[in-house]
Order: structure tokens, then sequence, then C-alpha cells
């Protein structure tokens, strides 16, 4: 009964979509028709996905994916969170954080003009009655199973972790964000009201949206860190790359933004990249549900969604560059700037950026090409793209630092480079000494610490003037101490970690880094839907007790996998990572021993950076009600 | 300028895209196609203390096919290697299996293997770039790899690819 | 005596296997994470459980402790499974697009910048003396 309740919801909430779409495109006065519409289709889908849910709960195994997604054993927060741990029931994930969205923009758009309100959430009304449509035709969470299976296939055990809470959710919330800075381009292109105001608008929906894709990606990242057992955080996996390509799109957005807003500039290029962006969105979800490219992400694979969702993207994004095509040569040129400016200096930032997601697509995609056009079978790993990129974003990391310190419109190089040579100097000083205090000199890792108190220096350069900026500003300082710090773990990590496998009995021991890892005892462990063993290693440093490690390996009984569980003692300088691998004869185990160090700074790195785009999200010129407020009562 | 290159470059990238449907990226093509195959001696499964080369089948058309105990698929495709063992000679390579496992498996589903050969490390399996059990080898006279089939043989590609080959290569001699 | 002798002989191999140890897992365990896992869903040979991956870094530190190269070893690899299994696509004509790409994208966009700088001079038009006039009493 409440899955059938759930996909008539679906189904109404398409037709308002429907409804949502085409009205107010029509006809931009109905805008509140348009938030009706958008807070309508919001109850509906919420609704449908409490009836997913309730399935769920309730271990209703006659609906198909409750029974291939879970199991009676299924501790009740992975019940609920395995709702969005398939194909279907992710979309409509996916589905609800547009509705989310869309509400959002329907309470917070009453400072726009109500024709913009109406052409935005107009858009956004066919976007969701694509996702929608899809979701009922190929991809129904509520279709029935008969005869219904007495119990479920089980979450995936990989699945069956905190991370999981969070992770999609943030991630999703990034990807459909990116949906409303789209909406407002193609709303501006349809309008052909294309300027400052518009960018003012469209900032902090872009810059949130941003904040979460951060905030995803580093939590996907965190996970497969301690969830998969072997201490790496970042693979360039096609579907981390689905995710990377829009978060440096996005952020080469917000930059852009910038210009439009302060100086008017860059206005077709901010459009375009608005629309690329979300492009990269929807080519990440093909990328991830079609089968096109092989990953440990990919869901079930079906190629006749792919071709769905393939001709999603060739409507909405081919619809949006169509548009902009024929509108752009309307939109003409913003204030002008010189060479040596902050807006060159941004446009460098942007030049850099996108052509940093060109390359992790070029690389994501290139097998697919070389198949295609039948030229064989070739693979293009970690090793390529960790080439490639580093070069490409070491002069946009250089940049940052000079950026924020240039004028708008005319800057002055020998003045800049007067203002600037204290920290160029005292980063190539610290930085090329620094490594070392690890007692291994390297020149890449000091090239690494230089940029990244480069990139401090400079922006607390910014505040040398006055301590009293706009949130805006220091919003700005403090996302680009965020990506410092990421710099910081990045090159520690890479420069310094090291590991050690061995085969130990209890009573041995490994030493690494300084560390002595003394395995006591191999003890069984039971849970709710696993056993397994759980080894016990007292880790001691010069003699002196630093911590007790329990790393696990268990074996998942309904989908008959085996899993390690990484025992991780996290440290501001340092993570020391213990998992147990497989059983060998004479009661000795396989181990793995690393020590990783600064890594927590990589995931710390990327909470700062959102942290400062929320700073600059919140920005007194954003708060309309309050600036409003204050026209009202000085007019009374 | 900018503006031919865009829908330019966003229908070849749909192109792409949809041309990716109809592939498998999961597969991977032998590239021991047209050369000579790796030699090896193995003892034989039955008889520990035999040995066979690959050498000794020279001068005939005959097919390599790579199965064990503990795979479910090579179960699946047994009926049809049967039936091909009918009109070529069939050898079989037990991959990382135990004599005790894979000789009771013979005898419960039948064996149309001339012989089996037993690599019990599978090291000669890596030779012939063998990734996942069952593969399926033809090799003609001359000991040259001619085709590799991935995965379990069903009926359609043993008559169409495998039989036709092996019809080709016996009549060119 | 004889015994005693293998004995020796024996040991002094395991020391020798044991001294050169910590070099041979470092690079058998560098050239794992430049191969591919066949069997699995995109992870490398150093990351990867599986038997067929178990038995190929077994293969790579053996034939490393052999004497062999790197090369040598990435060659054995290529001759069994195709290009496929190697992370880090091989330079050759088919592959120059991928990487040189990045670079072909790095030097376009600073072209595509130059000009659009270029062009925004060129589009500041200079008033003439009777326009500065008409623009100076249009501004009144």
């Amino acid at each position: 009964m409440i899955p059938e309740l759930g996909q008539v919801a679906l189904c109404l909430a398409l037709a308002v979509a429907l409804v949502q779409a085409i009205v107010p495109l029509w006809n931009p006065a109905s805008a509140a028709l348009a938030r009706t519409a958008a807070q309508g289709q919001g109850l509906l889908i919420a609704f449908a996905f409490g009836c997913l849910t309730y399935a769920f709960v309730t271990n209703d195994f006659s609906v198909q994916y409750v029974a291939m997604h879970s199991n009676s054993a299924l501790p009740l927060h992975y019940r609920v969170s395995g709702v969005w741990g398939g194909h279907e029931g992710s979309f409509l994930l996916w589905c609800l954080m547009l509705s989310v969205w869309m509400v959002a923009v329907s309470v917070f758009s009453s400072h726009l003009p109500e024709d913009m309100a109406a052409r935005v959430l107009g858009v956004m009304g066919v976007l969701s009655a694509g996702f929608l449509a899809f979701m009922l035709f190929t991809s129904n969470p509520f279709d029935r199973l008969f005869p219904a299976p007495p119990d479920g296939r089980d979450l995936n055990p990989l699945l069956q972790d905190p991370g999981m809470v969070l992770h999609p959710p943030m991630l999703y919330m990034g990807y459909v964000g990116l949906s409303v800075a789209f909406s407002f381009a193609v709303a501006a292109l349809l309008s052909g009201r294309l300027d400052a105001a518009w960018a003012r608008w469209s900032r902090p929906w872009t810059t949130v949206a941003w904040v979460f894709l951060t905030v995803g990606i580093a939590l996907g990242s965190g996970w497969a860190y301690y969830e998969l057992g072997w201490g790496g955080w970042w693979f360039w996996d096609p579907v981390e790359n689905a995710s990377f390509m829009p978060w440096l799109v996005a952020t080469a957005l917000i930059h852009s933004l910038a210009v439009t807003e302060k100086r008017g500039g860059f206005r077709s290029w901010t459009v375009l990249l608005a629309i690329v962006a979300f492009g990269l969105s929807l080519l990440g979800t093909f990328l991830v549900r079609s089968g096109v490219l092989t990953s440990v992400h990919a869901f079930a694979v079906d190629p006749k969604r792919g071709i769905f969702i393939l001709m999603l993207l060739a409507l909405f994004i081919g619809g949006a560059l169509a548009l902009y095509a024929w509108r752009t040569a309307r939109i003409g040129l913003g204030g002008a700037f010189e060479p040596v400016s902050r807006e060159s200096l941004l446009l460098g930032n942007n030049v850099l950026l996108v052509a940093a997601a060109g390359t992790v697509f070029l690389g994501t995609l290139y097998p697919l090409l070389i198949d295609a056009v039948g030229a064989g079978k070739i693979s293009v790993g970690p090793p390529y793209f960790e080439t490639v990129f580093v070069p490409l974003m070491a002069p946009a990391l250089f940049l940052m630092g000079v950026g924020p310190l240039a004028r708008w419109k005319r800057a002055s190089l020998p003045e800049l480079a007067v203002r600037l040579r204290w920290a160029l100097g005292v980063s190539l000083a610290l930085g090329f000494l620094s490594p070392l205090l690890f007692g291994n000199w390297s020149a890449m890792v000091g090239f690494g610490l230089a940029l990244a108190i480069w990139i401090v220096s400079t922006a607390l350069l910014t505040l040398k003037k006055s301590l009293r900026q706009t949130r805006a500003h220091y919003g700005m300082v403090v996302a680009h101490i965020g990506v410092a710090a990421f710099v910081v773990g990045v090159t520690l990590v890479k420069g310094y970690e090291s590991e050690q496998d061995a085969k130990m009995k209890p009573g041995e021991a490994v030493e690494l880094a300084g560390y002595a890892f003394r395995l006591e005892e191999i003890a069984s462990v039971k849970g709710p839907n696993y056993a397994g063993a759980q080894a016990k290693f007292v880790v001691s440093r010069n003699g002196k007790p630093v911590t007790v490690m329990y790393p696990e390996r268990r074996h998942y009984t309904v989908q008959d996998q085996v899993m390690t569980e990484a025992a991780i003692d996290p440290g501001l300088t340092r993570d020391l990572y213990v998992s147990l691998g497989d059983p060998l004869e004479g009661g000795a185990w396989l181990v793995k021993v690393q020590h990783k160090p600064f890594i927590d700074w990589i995931w710390g790195g990327c909470l700062i950076m959102a942290l400062g785009g929320l700073l600059a999200a919140s920005d007194r010129r954003y708060r309309f009600a309050i600036r409003e407020r204050r026209a009202a009562e000085a007019a009374a | 300028m900018k503006t031919i290159w865009l829908p330019l470059g966003f229908i070849a990238l749909i192109g792409l895209l949809a041309a990716g449907l109809r592939l498998n990226p999961r597969e991977v093509p032998s590239p021991l196609i047209g050369k000579p195959a790796p030699h090896f001696e193995l003892p034989l499964l039955h008889e520990p203390d035999k040995r066979f080369t690959q050498r000794d089948m020279l001068g005939k058309v005959w097919v390599l096919n790579v199965w064990a105990s503990w795979c479910p698929p090579c179960l699946v495709e047994h009926p049809v290697v049967t039936e091909l063992a009918g009109s070529v000679p069939v050898i079989g390579l037990n991959y990382k299996d135990a004599r005790e496992d894979a000789l009771p498996w013979l005898k419960r589903n039948g064996d149309p293997y001339q012989f089996s050969v037993y690599d019990a490390a599978g090291r000669i399996a890596i030779d012939y770039g063998v990734y996942g059990v069952p593969e399926t080898y033809v090799i003609d006279q001359k000991g040259v790899i001619r085709y590799k089939h991935i995965g379990p043989l069903t009926r359609e590609v043993a008559q169409t690819r495998l039989r036709t080959l092996v019809k080709e290569l016996d009549g060119g001699g | 005596m004889a015994a005693a002798r293998v004995l020796l002989l024996w040991l002094a191999c395991v020391a020798a296997l044991a001294a050169e140890s910590p070099g041979l897992e470092k690079r058998t365990a560098a050239l794992a994470h430049e191969l591919r896992c066949l069997v699995c869903q995109n992870q490398t040979l150093a990351d990867s459980n599986a038997p067929l991956a178990v038995d190929l870094r077994n293969q790579i530190r053996e034939q490393l402790a052999a004497g062999k190269s790197e090369q040598d070893v990435l060659d054995f690899m290529v001759a069994r499974y195709g290009e496929f299994v190697l992370y880090r696509p091989p330079l050759r004509a088919a592959t120059l697009a991928l990487w040189i790409g990045p670079f072909v994208f790095l030097a376009l966009g600073v072209w595509l910048l130059a000009r659009r700088l270029a062009r925004r001079r060129a589009a500041e038009p200079e008033l003439s003396g009777a326009e500065r006039e008409r623009a100076a009493k249009l501004l009144e």
C-alpha cells in the first residue's frame, strides 16, 4: 500500500513538474504559480522518499529495490541509509535534493524580479520533469517483486558504514545545486538580462552548491581511506573524476562570478561556465549509471538507462548551449581592464582550472575514445593523472597569491612585485628548508610547501591594510588557507608516507617510522550480519605506549564477502594505519602497517575551504531581507 | 569563433558516449592472437608422471579450454564444450585446482577433453594471458593462437565462430 | 657433513634474500601501482586482494629478484595482457593526443586569453576632439 502511494506521489510530482516547466517559461508573469509548483513538488517527492524509507525500515521485501539492497539482519541506521544504496533509490535521492533546492529558490527569491524568479523555477521544472520521467520509466524504486522473497540480498558491506549516511546526500546537494547556477544562466539568456545584478543573485547559490560539492568529495575521499583498507584516498577513478570535474569548473565559476558582479565583465563566459558545470554533473550521472566506464563506484549497469540519461544530457545541455550561441552576441563586453589587473589574473585562474578540468575529462574518456575508434584497449590511471595534473595546478596555486592583491581594472606589476617580495622570499626560504625537518630533503616537497606558505602569507597580506573587511573577503582568505592546508597534506603524504607488509604471529612486532607495532592477540568477533577476526596491536614509540589498535577482517554472511576494517590512529601530524589481511598457515596473518604524515590536513583543508565558502555566501550584501527592511525604514 | 566549436564539440561528445554504450569496457582482447602459443610442459591431470607440451599438437588444429572445479561458469559451458569436442580435439588446462576436486568434477559432469593438463600454480595460464576462467583458445597446425574466447562458451559462439574457424584452418591445410 | 653444508647454503640464501628484501619490496610495490588488476573494477595490482593479483605480484617480485629490470617486467605483462594492463599509457601515435592534450589545452587557453585582452584594447575607441565635446555636453 505504502509503496504504491509513493509511486502515485512521484507521478503527481511529474505532472506538477511539467506544469512548472511549461507555464512560467511561457508566461514569465506566473512566478507565484512557479513557487507553488516547486513547493508542491517538494512535498510530493519528500513523501515518496518517506514511503521508500518506510519500506526499508519495515523490511518490506515485496518491493524489489528493498529486496536487492537490504536484509532483516541489517541494523536500522543502515536500513535507512540503504535507501540510497542502489541506483533507483539514489536517483530518488537526487530528485529529492533537486526539490530541496527548488523549494529553497522559491522561498529565497523575493528580491529577484518576478520574471527572473519565474524563469529560474521554470528551468528547474524542466530539469525535474526530465529526471522524474527517467526514474518512473526506467528506474522505478517502487517496483514490486512477486513472490516476495523471505529475506533480502543485504546492503553491500562496503556501504554499511557511517560514511554512507553523509557522503551521497552531501555530494548530490552539490551536483544538483549546480543546477541552480545553470537555471540562473539559462533564465538570464532567455530574458536577455545579463548584468552585475544577475551575478549578485546567482553567486550565493553557486557558492553554497560548491561548498556541498567540496564537502561531498572530501567525505568520499575520507571514507575510501578508512573503509577500503589499503590507505589510499584518491584513485582517479572515473566516478571520482566525474565529481572532480564539476568541482574544478564550479571553482572557476565562483571566481568568474566575482568579476561579473564587481565589474560586469566576463558575462558571456560566466554563463558558459555555469552551463558547463552542470553539464559535467550530468555527465557524471551518465558515467556512473550507464556502464560505459569501469569503476568500483558504478551502480548496476544498464545501457537502456544510459540511453535515457544521454538523451537528457543532450537535451538539457545541448539546448542550453544552443541558446547560448544564439543569445551570446547580444550580451556584449563588460567593463574594460588592462592586461595586468585582477580581472586578467582571475581569467588566468579560470584558464588554468578549465584546462585542468579538460585534462581530467581527456584522461577519463580517452580509453572510451580509443576503444570506439577500434584502436585497442588502454587504461589511463593515477600515473597519468599525477604526471599531468600537478604542472597545471601549480601556476594556479601561485596566482592565488597575486590575484587578491591586484587592483581591479588596472594593476601595476612593479607595485605588486614590491608588495609581494617578502612573501615570495619567505615562502621560498621556509618552503625549501622545511623538508629538512623531516630528515629527508626533497625538491618536490619543498616546492609544495613553498606554494602552501605562499598562499597563506599572501592571503594574510590582504588583511595588512585593514582588518575590517567584508565577510566575503574573509571567506576568500579562509578558503584559500584551506587550499594551502590541503596542499601541505598532499605534499607531505606523497613525500613521506611509508608502509610495511609483514607476516605476523601473536607476539611478534614490526617497526615503521619510529613506531613499534606489536601484535598481541587475535580474537574472533561477531556482528549483526558478519563474523570475523580482530587483531590487537599495541603501538609504542621509544618504549612509551602510544595507542592500541584493533583492525578486523570480516566475513559478511549474506553476500559472502570478505572485508578488511582497518584500524586508524588519527593525529594532527600523522595517521597510523593497520590493516589485517589474509590468514596464513601456522597461525600467522598478513598485516599491512602504514605511516601517513599530515594526511588529515587533506580533509581538514577541504573543510576549511568549505567554511570559507559559507562565510562568503553569508556576506551582508546577500542578506536581502536586511536591505529591504532598511530601505523600508529609511523611506518611512 | 567560439560559437561553432561548441555545438560541434558537444555533438561529438554525445556521439562518443552513445558509441560507448555499445562497447564492453571490461573485455580485454588478447595480444596473443596471431602469435605462437607460449611454450609449456605440464603433467597430465589423470596421469601425473606423464607430461605434455603444446608442441605435441603440431600438425593438428586444436582447442585449449581453461577450466576449474571451483568455477561455476565452467559448469555452465560444459555441455557446449562437450558438443564441441565431437568435432575438434579439446584439451583442458586445469587452472589452480586440486586433483582431489578436479577429478571428481570430471567424473560427475563428464570428461569431454582428450586429456587435461594440470596447472596448479597458474603460471602457464599467466603466459597465456588468462585472467578469468573459463577461457578458450583455438590453435592451428603451426602452433599459432588464432582465436580466444573469454568467459563461458555459448552454443552460438561455438557454432558460428569456433567451428567455422576450425573448418577453415583444416581446409587451408 | 653434507647436511651441515646444505644447511649453511640454505641459511646463506635466506640471508641474501632477507638483505635484498627492503629494496625489492619497494620496487615490487612501485611496479604493482603501475599495473592494472584485470579481474577488478578498476584497481591497481597493489591494492587488490584478488587471487590473480596476488599471483601477478609474486611474478613481479620473482622477476625483479632474478635481476630483470622494471621495463622487462612491464613488457612481460603487456605481452600477455595487452596495453590495457598499464595504468600509464605508453606514448605512441594513438596516445599522443592524450599526453600532449593537457598542454595544448593550456596553450589554447592562454592564446584565447591573450586574444581577448588584445581585442578589448582595440575595441576601446579613441574619441576625437569634437566627440569629446559632444560627450561632455550630453553628460551635463
